[in-house]
């Protein structure tokens, strides 16, 4: 559904993305797991138009997108929830959720979405009159799962949702990704939390510097020695 | 008794000056909650919103046509035109450097104001113009004419209104929400498919409209203008939005209403001579003792 092929992205003269290639199923989850500064971030930034990428190309069923401008992208259903939430802090739960459907003018469709989430994640419903910023740490990622989702994307891209959460939470999380994902939405999952994320995915690519120097099944990175050592501690 | 009602006069007079500055304040607030820029150019836009308003009232007095509608027919023109200088000026002369130091927009604004300066000189002249009396009378203010004036009222009611209007059309319209999650946020908004670029125009758009109505509403009050008029309104408001907490729309309104106020009274128990001096001795103060103004919040820098 969704491929990149030898993607390069640079930050002025940096080079932060090497020849990255990687492809995306309808109906999969995938993962992208790597340590800090490996450059899974900026390979979701650079799906989502907001960097360029200088070589390579990124294809939408078989459409390039990556001349695109970033609110083309969220027209063709890639919607990013980006690392650290991003919520509107002076903005209510309500009005972030609202900025999620930005682009829909199906008055009809947005308000069975806000149901949607608001089954997904009834403490939101109960918040909905207060600020983005008063929320905790986890309520502010399923405010801006819940964001993302009222946008109807096609594609998921999630960057770390388990980032500096409680591991009660983050089971949480992933579940609800799991539902979310079975309820037809395609999702690219990008983690540090590699045991977690390779459990509810189907396949994986491994990040290092740059470049994607692992990819293989979920089953078969979580059982290869390699990614044992480097991700799970193991 | 007497000295009751000169307070009121006064007190009066503090407003009508103070929504005039808050009208223009907010071009500046609005702007710099977006893309924390100092639109320099701001006051001369204000400026431009007068002129304008005087040349189209210039030729529909031919028609004879009342005076009111002349009035709103002119401001509505200037309101329009003026929101297209805006849009341009943005165009020109920000846009292009929005990746550059934040230094290089700074002198640009600067020298816009220089430019729109000299070309209404050559365009126009350099002499003070008369404005047209276009504002009517209104005689239910009779009895209260020794505090208040018929332009008093109408510069109250028309900078009032615009004010209530722009608060509910931030809170509530779609283009609002998406100006306050830019404000807040410019990658997350760029990531929910908002049209970043778009909203910095109609951003533009908006300060200026709101410059050009105030310009409009001093012109009919003082009955005469010039290029300069900008220069000194233009710092005048940015002291008031910088007084109330620049970035905050609430705050212009308020600073510029302060503001209005001090000088009203300054003026009329002390001496006039020391109106701008109070101004510009409180833009110092704010920035020396709470650079975040009245209402603004003081950010934290989070590690």
């Amino acid at each position: 559904m969704l491929e990149l092929r030898n993607v390069d992205t640079y930050y002025g003269t940096i080079q932060a993305l090497h020849d990255v290639s990687l492809t995306i199923g309808k109906g999969e989850i995938v993962t992208l797991i790597g340590a800090n500064g490996a450059g899974k971030s900026t390979t979701l930034m650079t799906i989502c138009g907001i960097n360029r990428p200088r070589h390579g190309e990124i294809l939408l069923e078989g459409k390039p997108i990556h001349r695109l401008t970033s609110d083309a992208v969220v027209r063709h259903g890639i919607i990013q929830v980006p690392e650290g939430r991003l919520i509107f802090p002076d903005m209510t739960v309500q009005e972030n959720l609202d900025l999620g459907a930005f682009l829909r003018k199906d008055a009809v469709g947005i308000q069975t979405d806000l149901d949607y989430v608001f089954s997904l994640f009834p403490i939101l419903a109960e918040r909905r009159r207060q600020l983005g910023g008063t929320l905790s740490g986890g309520e502010q990622q399923m405010l801006a799962i819940s964001r993302a989702l009222m946008a109807r994307p096609r594609i998921l891209l999630l960057d770390e949702p388990s980032l500096g959460l409680a591991p009660i939470i983050i089971s949480q999380i992933f579940s609800i990704i799991r539902k979310v994902n079975e309820d037809g939405v395609t999702v690219f999952l990008v983690e540090q939390n590699a045991n977690q994320a390779l459990r509810i995915a189907d396949r994986g690519y491994v990040m290092e510097n740059g470049r994607v120097v692992m990819a293989d099944t979920a089953q078969k990175l979580l059982e290869s020695q390699q990614v044992r050592k480097a991700y799970l501690g193991m | 008794m007497e000295q009751l009602l000169y307070f009121f006069e006064l007190f009066f007079g503090g407003l009508t000056r103070g929504s005039i500055y808050a009208l223009i304040a907010l071009g500046y607030t609005l702007v710099y909650g977006i893309i924390e820029l100092i639109n320099f150019a701001h006051g001369e836009i204000y400026m431009l919103g007068a002129f304008t308003a005087m040349v189209v009232a210039g030729v529909l007095g031919v028609y004879g046509l009342p005076s009111a509608a002349i009035l709103i027919i002119a401001a509505l023109c200037a309101v329009v035109w003026v929101g297209a200088y805006g849009f341009t000026i943005e165009k020109i002369a920000y846009k292009p450097l929005r990746g550059a130091p934040r230094l290089s927009p700074l002198i640009s604004a600067i020298g816009m104001s220089i430019f729109l300066q000299n070309y209404v000189i050559l365009a126009q002249t350099s002499d003070f113009v008369s404005f047209p009396q276009l504002l009517p009378e209104l005689p239910f203010l009779e009895k209260i004419g020794s505090i208040m004036g018929e332009s008093d009222f109408i510069i109250l009611v028309t900078s009032t209104a615009t004010m209530i209007a722009l608060t509910l059309f931030i809170r509530y319209s779609k283009t609002g929400k998406a100006m306050r999650a830019t404000a807040q946020n410019r990658t997350m908004a760029l990531l929910l498919g908002i049209d970043a670029n778009k909203i910095i125009s109609m951003t533009f758009i908006i300060g200026s409209a709101l410059a050009a109505i105030g310009g409009v509403l001093i012109a009919a009050h003082m009955g005469q203008i010039n290029f300069a008029i900008g220069f000194l309104a233009g710092m005048k408001a940015f002291t008031a939005a910088v007084l109330g907490g620049i970035g905050s729309v609430p705050g212009a309104m308020v600073g510029g209403l302060v503001l209005g106020l001090c000088e009203s009274f300054t003026t009329g128990y002390f001496s006039g001579d020391y109106e701008d001096v109070l101004s510009f001795g409180i833009l110092v103060l704010i920035l020396v003792l709470r650079p975040d103004g009245i209402l603004g919040k003081a950010k934290v820098q989070k590690v």
